[in-house]
Formats: structure tokens, C-alpha cells, sequence
């Protein structure tokens, strides 16, 4: 029976070590307390950050944040490539705002937007209106409701 | 055979030292799925390190950071790894979204009403929760166009314009949610960044990966903004004049129906609303949607097949907040 007990939580420290480290490759992602959409959020992760991911679950890995917090975040909002930071902006281990966060290296980026607006090629000023309208989890909840919209699974 | 397993297992000694050798023969296959399993994480990691740009940079990464000098000497040695569209980081994909949306406004007028643009949002946004791409960079965002011409546009990353022509082809919340499916599918299934030219992107990710981890130097900015305006222009065209293949608007056609259905709504609304299109269309034969997607007819023909015609009835509610919204913007007012 021992011997059991022992090879089981040798069985549950191998899980744990083949969580491998993913990061969350969006903006900001919500760590979920189940794999659904719809579900409390837990804590929200930002760009960067790496979370430990145990095995894919119909599109849901549950994770386990740097600070201990546990919870689901959809395959979409993480990447198994690292994602390098620049140094002197944000730190995963420390959570620090990832606001300047980018992936080093990569083009496609703010900068060259940048450029885009100073020559004057595009107008970004609605594509900024658009992206500016939120819609909180709450309304999503209440828009649902009142429409008698029926299921909610992933 | 099972007289021999009786035999063997007669008697409290031989049932002790049966259970003891059985003890054993458990820990033996134990100990074999442990060093499988071992086996298996040390290949897994050392794959996924590698392909990571190498070990050193994984290290790194776990520890949680990177110096530039490390990031410029692990690119250096990355050279080009990525050749295709699928490579694009979705924060790159936001980006080229964002542009893609820009060159569009060029054509179309946006349209300024605060409340049908909420509606909007607030259906999408719903919907998207339920794709198989609910996260992107910058999450999913919707606006209308004042044109009456009949169409719809899905940027990379989730950007997606809607005419007021299409909202005519909608008579209720059901059927304005097939054509926001319709155009998330698009987004889930990265179609856009598929009609980037694959020259164009070579060069790209050539200039990418070649770059420094630094601040881009004039001469990068310029070459990069040069083939990231072209990249730009290459799925602006698809959007406004080529169109997407039949079998991207099958694949997003189907991604609607299983989004619809996910999300509660019955998904022979994307049928009616189609046969709606199909009507409209032919006013304006050979402009707009016409134009860049297969018939109407013919979509709605394919879609019979997976259409399981059951699901919730158009709802009263979501009909009225449909016309309190989208009427006075579908009349022109």
C-alpha cells in the first residue's frame, strides 16, 4: 500500500513537471475558474507572462499563474514559442505592467504604425474609435439573458 | 490455465507471497511508465526549447527575462525560421489588422451612431466568446459603414466592419448574428493574413528576423513600413476586390453555423438571411458582396446540408432590440 502511495505521488510530481511553460501571447488574457468563456474570472495575465500549462483540454489548458493562482485559459491566448521581453520593460516573474512589453525582434509593430500616421499614408482615428468600445463580461451576461439565449457551453 | 491459478493462489502463505510478488511486478510497471514518461518530457522539452529559438533563450525565458544583447544574439541565429502567414504573431496580426481596417475607411465611409455601433459590439463580442478563437491581441471590436452597398469586412485580429446594405439583408438579431459569424469565422480562421503574397512575405520575416531586439534603425523602419503597407494592400484587395476562395467562405460558413449554435441562436438564421442577400443582391448584381463572395443561392444551398433546422425560435426580445438599434440606421434616418 505504501509502496502505491509513493509511486502515485511520483506519478503526480511527473504531471506536474510535464507542465511545460507557455506564454500568453495577447494583451491581456483572463485566467478563467473553468474552461469556459463564460466563466468568474480569477485573474487576469498580461502579454509575456509565462504560466505553467497542464494537458489541453477541448481547447482549454489548465494553468497555474506565477503567483500560485490556478484556473483555464483558452488555447488562444497562449503561445508554447517564448516570448521575449525587452529588458527595462516588463518582467513576468514580477509581473510588472506590460504595457512596453513587445516581442524583441519582430516587426509589424507600433513603431511602424507609427511611421504610418507621421507619412500620412492611413487615418487611424476610427480604427482607434472602434477598438476603444468595450463590452464588459456583465452586459455580455445581460445581453444573453434578456435574449433568451439558451446553452453557454464551450 | 485457470486450474493453475487456483493452485497457485491456495493458501494464506502462497496468497501473502502471490500478493507480494504482485506487489512487485505493479512496481515494476510503475517504475517502466515513470522512465517512459521521463523519456518522453526530456524529448518534448528539448523539441519545444529548440524550435524556440534554443535552449538558451527558453532558459531565459523561463527565468522571465532577457537582455537585448541575448535577444540580438539568439535572432541572429534564428535567421528567417519563419516562412509563412501562420508564423505572424497575433500581435503582429493586430497591427496588420489595424492597418487593413485604415485602408478600407479609405473606401467607406465609417458610420457615427454611437447606439447601433454598441448594439453591434455587444453582439459580436457575444458571439466571439464563443469561437474557437475567442482571444486575439486586441480582442474582437465591430463598426458599421454607411454604405448601401451590401457587404462585410473581417481584418486580421479581429476588426470587422458591416455595411448598412447588409443590415438590410438582416430582419432580426438572429440573422444580423449569422452575418457577425460569418465574418468571425473569417478572423478565427486567419483568412486575411492568408492573402498576404507569400514573396511579400518573405521578405517580411526575413527583414523580422534579421532585426534587431532594439529600436528599429531608419533604413529597417523604411523597408519594414514599405512591405508592411504592401502586406496591407494585398489582403485590402482581397477584402474589396478579389474576394476570399470558395472554400475559405465554405470554411467560414461553417465556422458560423457551429458558432450560432454555441452561442443559442438557431443556426438556419445564416439560411435566411442568406436567401434575404440572394434577393437584395439582385438589385445590384456584380457590387459589393456579390462581388467578392460565391452567390448567395449557392452558400445557402451548401449550408443545407449541415443546417439542422431545429434550435430556439426568433425571440421577441431579440427582435425588438434588433429594430430599436439597427431601424432608424436601416431607414437612413
Amino acid at each position: 500500500m505504501k509502496i502505491r502511495t509513493v509511486l502515485v505521488l511520483l506519478l503526480i510530481s511527473a504531471e506536474v513537471a510535464l507542465a511545460p511553460p507557455m506564454s500568453v501571447q495577447v494583451r491581456s488574457a483572463k485566467v478563467r475558474a473553468t474552461a469556459s468563456q463564460l466563466a468568474t474570472v480569477v485573474t487576469t495575465v498580461d502579454y509575456g507572462v509565462v504560466v505553467e500549462a497542464r494537458a489541453l483540454d477541448k481547447g482549454w489548458y489548465p494553468v497555474t499563474t506565477r503567483d500560485g493562482k490556478t484556473g483555464w485559459l483558452h488555447e488562444s491566448a497562449l503561445s508554447k514559442k517564448p516570448i521575449a521581453m525587452r529588458s527595462g520593460t516588463s518582467d513576468a516573474a514580477t509581473g510588472v505592467s506590460s504595457d512596453e512589453v513587445a516581442i524583441a525582434g519582430k516587426g509589424f509593430n507600433e513603431q511602424v504604425e507609427q511611421k504610418l500616421r507621421t507619412d500620412g499614408t492611413f487615418d487611424f482615428t476610427w480604427v482607434d474609435k472602434m477598438s476603444a468600445i468595450t463590452v464588459t463580461e456583465e452586459q455580455i451576461q445581460a445581453f444573453r439573458q434578456e435574449g433568451h439565449l439558451p446553452g453557454g457551453a464551450q | 490455465m485457470r486450474n493453475e491459478r487456483s493452485i497457485l493462489t491456495s493458501g494464506p502463505d502462497k496468497d501473502a507471497a502471490h500478493q507480494g510478488g504482485r506487489s512487485w511486478r505493479r512496481c515494476i510497471v510503475w517504475a517502466v511508465c515513470l522512465a517512459v514518461l521521463s523519456g518522453l518530457y526530456a524529448a518534448v522539452r528539448l523539441t519545444a526549447e529548440s524550435e524556440a529559438a534554443g535552449r538558451g533563450a527558453a532558459r531565459g525565458q523561463r527565468a522571465g527575462f532577457l537582455t537585448e544583447d541575448r535577444v540580438d544574439s539568439i535572432l541572429r541565429g534564428v535567421k528567417a525560421l519563419e516562412k509563412t502567414w501562420q508564423d505572424l504573431t497575433p500581435e503582429q496580426e493586430y497591427y496588420i489588422g489595424r492597418a487593413v481596417v485604415a485602408s478600407v475607411l479609405q473606401t467607406y465611409r465609417p458610420l457615427d451612431r454611437p447606439q447601433a455601433n454598441a448594439y453591434l459590439n455587444l453582439l459580436g463580442q457575444s458571439l466571439a466568446v464563443f469561437s474557437n478563437r475567442p482571444e486575439t491581441f486586441g480582442g474582437y471590436h465591430f463598426l458599421l459603414l454607411d454604405s448601401d452597398e451590401v457587404n462585410a469586412f473581417a481584418a486580421p485580429g479581429g476588426l470587422i466592419l458591416v455595411t448598412r446594405g447588409m443590415l438590410r439583408c438582416c430582419e432580426n438579431e438572429d440573422e444580423l448574428a449569422a452575418v457577425l459569424a460569418h465574418e468571425i469565422g473569417h478572423v478565427e480562421l486567419k483568412h486575411g493574413l492568408s492573402a498576404i503574397k507569400q514573396g511579400r512575405l518573405n521578405s517580411a520575416l526575413t527583414i523580422i528576423a534579421t532585426e534587431s531586439a532594439k529600436q528599429l534603425g531608419n533604413e529597417q523602419l523604411v523597408s519594414l513600413t514599405q512591405t508592411f503597407e504592401a502586406s496591407v494592400q494585398d489582403i485590402a484587395t482581397t477584402l474589396l476586390s478579389k474576394g476570399y476562395s470558395r472554400k475559405q467562405e465554405q470554411e467560414a460558413d461553417a465556422a458560423a453555423v457551429r458558432l450560432l449554435r454555441r452561442a443559442g441562436y438557431p443556426d438556419r438564421s445564416i439560411i435566411t438571411m442568406l436567401n434575404r442577400m440572394d434577393k437584395q443582391l439582385g438589385r445590384s448584381r456584380g457590387l459589393g458582396f456579390d462581388k467578392t463572395h460565391p452567390s448567395a443561392k449557392s452558400r445557402a444551398d451548401g449550408l443545407r446540408k449541415i443546417v439542422r433546422d431545429t434550435g430556439p425560435v426568433a425571440d421577441e426580445v431579440r427582435r425588438q432590440r434588433f429594430v430599436n438599434a439597427m431601424m432608424p440606421v436601416i431607414a437612413g434616418q
